[in-house]
């Protein structure tokens, strides 16, 4: 009997091709890959060593001085490394968005990209030491900088060359010299871009790993790092505590960047969310 | 004083190869409602956006009061803008958007002497109970009293264009300038809103710039109509001046129906076409001159073909009834002509036609053949536009020479390849038996072309000229050809030379009152 005659003589499942078939590899992937270990984060979080309910691993990490400490300082660096990103990714943006030739321009800074960011990182911090700069809290925020500033540049850059000419003549037409219609109209309608490109630097600046420890020796350790070491270390029950503190940071974070830009209130011009 | 706010002189503004506008002069009066019309493309966009400073004009001066402002910027001149788009901030509410000029506006605020003795102006700012009383004022003025609170995205277009005209005019400009701001609207919006925009303009008595493309809106709101086309200004003069004696074939064709024919100048108050001659009011034209003669539907007259007025006898080929009027087209010989009448006619039937001699409207040709200055590519080869013709000549490569072809011996084909040249169609005006095209060859030569079809306006065509009909002399080389267009006066300045003679006299004596002021 060939295949083919079975396939006739049991038509009892049928495939079709429905536009919902198409989803099925992405949920699969989303349920082993997302909601699978985020259970079992979950679970670990509330086990011991010996595999029994308890909840000694809250107590270990909120007890813990230098935990917390590693935690204030994967915040600071986060805001320091979004600030110096914002600082000098707007203004580049604004003029990126200027020049008829911009969209190229912006093409050489999403560039380096391309280039794993461990081989980047590792090649940053051999400049370094040919240099011979002392690694430390400043070498991180520079790799931190380099690794993050085009995802401050991208969505900054299609805000502000989204907006409409007109309203910039607008203003100019109603009195407004160039540093106020910079102030009173360019500046208000890219908020939404600068707060996608804030979502886009500081929730990965904060969870990231390895460009700190690289880049000052493994002298400055952030809570991606440690949160690393933890699993390195057997310690599971408390890693995944920490990981659930990322997490919770992330979403508030996330809740934060929303309300602020809904309250803004701009559909104004196109942003990267 | 001077009564002109705004004097354009001379102004040209080139994008790249392309003359947007060309030497526009232009004069318009303190409390003028004028007009730029055109259709799209003809440059009167950009010249409003000179005016207001978002276009720097490639040569050529804008007066504002008497003071050269070709190079002040925008915020600094003392006109405000309605935008095509309205260009509403959408990050700030109703009253905001109208405060928003407001806010920055510094206003004298009396003087004092400095420690050098010299008196100083001073300035400040409106306080926010002055602001709010203008915005609310404003808001009132365009019958929007509770929308201050709402954003703008929420309010329909009629409204959003209401708020735009009240953010440009709360700041009390001098001069208001509106680009096409009623084109987003429909039919009946647009109505109101020129009843109210005419309305508003005798109210403030501000000087109104307006720019449409829709000649039905310029005849209704202007006291002035400037028309543009291709960057030239055609004529400047009142709605009915435009309507009633067009300057020429362009503007009678844009403005209103018409029937546009091709004749002759016999001599002085005759004028033949339809192989009919005609009494007319015109004269000072050449003896047996080619002109064009403008016929408007409703000053044809059409009568029982055996009543003793009867100029010219028609055969009635349709009759279609249009609401008002019945739509009649009439054949006389191979001319098609448009007549409005109130009663309707049988078709097929032969009628009689009377036009007053007032009511021809007689034109010079804007050229009668075509000409251009080139140089021989090859024996029996010349150049024209980047394209070899051949021809019968036997002048040796490189000659300078002027080439001439007539209208009707330019064949345009439908495929661009087929001719010898590629152009683009820029316009096309039915002359009662064919249609007159312009098409423009790539390097910016317009060839007349007369044609049997009608041909679309944007359209690229080929060119095609039979050997035998390319006429070619010999010329000096560096002689150019002329083909200096007229210049175009303002008739609602200067209606008759002894009114303007009236009005230099005028000057004179002003400037000489002037003078001794000054000794004085």
């Amino acid at each position: 009997m060939t295949n083919a005659a079975v396939a006739v003589s049991k038509p009892k499942w049928r495939f079709k091709l429905t536009k919902r078939v198409f989803s099925y590899p992405y949920v699969l992937f989303m349920l082993l890959f997302v909601v699978i270990p985020l259970v079992m984060i979950l679970v670990n979080a509330f086990l011991d060593a010996d595999n029994n309910l308890t909840l000694e691993n809250f107590a270990d990490f909120f007890t813990d001085k230098s935990s917390l400490v590693i935690l204030a300082n994967s915040l600071l660096v986060g805001v320091i490394t979004t600030a110096i990103c914002l600082i000098i990714g707007y203004p580049l943006a604004y003029f990126l968005s200027k020049m008829p030739s911009g969209r190229v321009l912006v093409l050489f800074y999403v560039l380096p990209m391309w280039v794993n960011f461990l081989i980047r990182t590792l090649a940053t911090k051999a400049i370094f030491i040919a240099m011979d700069v002392t690694l430390g809290m400043g070498t991180v925020i520079f790799g931190m900088v380099y690794n993050y500033l085009p995802f401050m540049i991208l969505p900054l850059h299609t805000t502000l060359s989204s907006i409409d000419r007109s309203y910039i003549e607008a203003a100019q037409d109603l009195g407004a010299d160039s540093s106020t219609v910079f102030l009173k109209t360019v500046l208000p309608l890219s908020v939404s871009g600068i707060i996608s490109g804030i979502t886009m630097v500081f929730i990965p600046t904060i969870s990231t790993f390895a460009i700190s420890q690289l880049l000052s020796n493994g002298k400055i350790f952030l809570f991606g790092d440690s949160i690393q070491m933890k699993f390195e270390q057997g310690l599971y029950g408390v890693g995944s505590i920490m990981s659930l503190v990322m997490l919770v940071f992330v979403l508030v974070s996330n809740f934060i960047i929303n309300r602020a830009s809904r309250k803004s209130g701009l559909s104004v011009g196109r942003s990267l969310w | 004083m001077s009564d002109n706010i705004i004097e354009i002189k001379n102004v040209t503004k080139t994008y790249g190869a392309k003359d947007a506008v060309k030497n526009a002069s232009l004069n318009i009066k303190r409390g003028e409602f004028v007009t730029l019309l055109g259709p799209s493309g003809c440059g009167k966009t950009t010249t409003l956006r000179m005016i207001a400073g978002f276009e720097m004009p490639t040569s050529g001066q804008i007066l504002f009061d008497g003071e050269d402002i070709t190079n002040t910027p925008p915020h600094l001149r003392r006109v405000n803008t309605v935008f095509q788009k309205y260009a509403l901030f959408p990050h700030l509410n109703v009253f905001n958007n109208i405060a928003f000029g407001l806010k920055m506006k510094l206003i004298p605020n009396g003087t004092k002497r400095n420690r050098k003795g010299e008196e100083v102006q001073l300035f400040r700012k409106y306080t926010k109970a002055e602001i709010k009383q203008k915005v609310d004022a404003a808001l009132k003025m365009v019958d929007l009293e509770d929308y201050g609170h709402r954003g703008v995205s929420s309010l329909s277009g009629g409204q959003q264009q209401r708020v735009a005209i009240a953010r440009a005019i709360v700041n009390e400009p001098e001069v208001l300038l509106l680009d096409e701001p009623l084109g987003a609207l429909d039919l009946k919006m647009r109505k109101d809103m020129q009843l109210e925009l005419m309305d508003m303009h005798k109210r403030l008595g501000i000087t109104f710039v307006y720019v449409t493309h829709d000649q039905e809106e310029a005849l209704t709101m202007s006291d002035k109509i400037v028309v543009m086309r291709d960057g030239v200004i055609q004529q400047i003069a009142t709605p009915e001046t435009v309507y009633d004696e067009p300057a020429n074939a362009f503007v009678a064709d844009f403005i209103g129906e018409s029937n546009i024919l091709s004749g002759v100048m016999l001599e002085d108050y005759k004028v033949e076409f339809a192989d009919t001659v005609f009494e007319c009011v015109d004269k000072g034209f050449k003896k047996n001159e080619p002109i064009d003669v403008i016929i408007r539907p409703e000053d044809l007259r059409i009568l029982d073909k055996e009543d003793k007025m009867t100029i010219l006898t028609a055969t009635v080929a349709s009759s279609v009834f249009k609401g008002d009027h019945y739509q009649v087209t009439l054949m006389a010989g191979e001319n098609e002509l448009i007549a409005h009448d109130t009663a309707t006619y049988e078709e097929g039937s032969t009628v009689g036609l009377y036009i007053k001699p007032f009511d021809l409207h007689i034109m010079h040709k804007s050229r009668i053949i075509n000409e251009i200055d080139t140089e021989m590519a090859d024996e029996n080869l010349v150049w024209i536009a980047d394209g070899k013709f051949e021809c019968n000549c036997p002048f040796e490569a490189g000659t300078p020479v002027r080439v001439k072809v007539d209208f009707d011996d330019v064949i345009i084909t439908d495929d661009e390849d087929d001719g010898v040249i590629g152009a683009t169609v820029v316009s096309s005006i039915y002359k009662g038996s064919y249609y007159q095209c312009i098409v423009r060859t790539d390097d910016y030569y317009d060839f007349f072309v007369d044609t049997d079809d009608d041909w679309l306006k944007g359209d690229r065509v080929g060119i095609n000229i039979a050997p035998e009909k390319i006429l070619i002399e010999r010329r000096e080389a560096g002689a150019p050809a002329e083909d200096s267009a007229p210049e175009v006066v303002d008739q609602t300045e200067y209606s008759s030379d002894a009114q303007s003679a009236e009005n230099n006299a005028e000057n004179v004596a002003a400037a000489e009152k002037n003078e001794t002021e000054v000794k004085g």
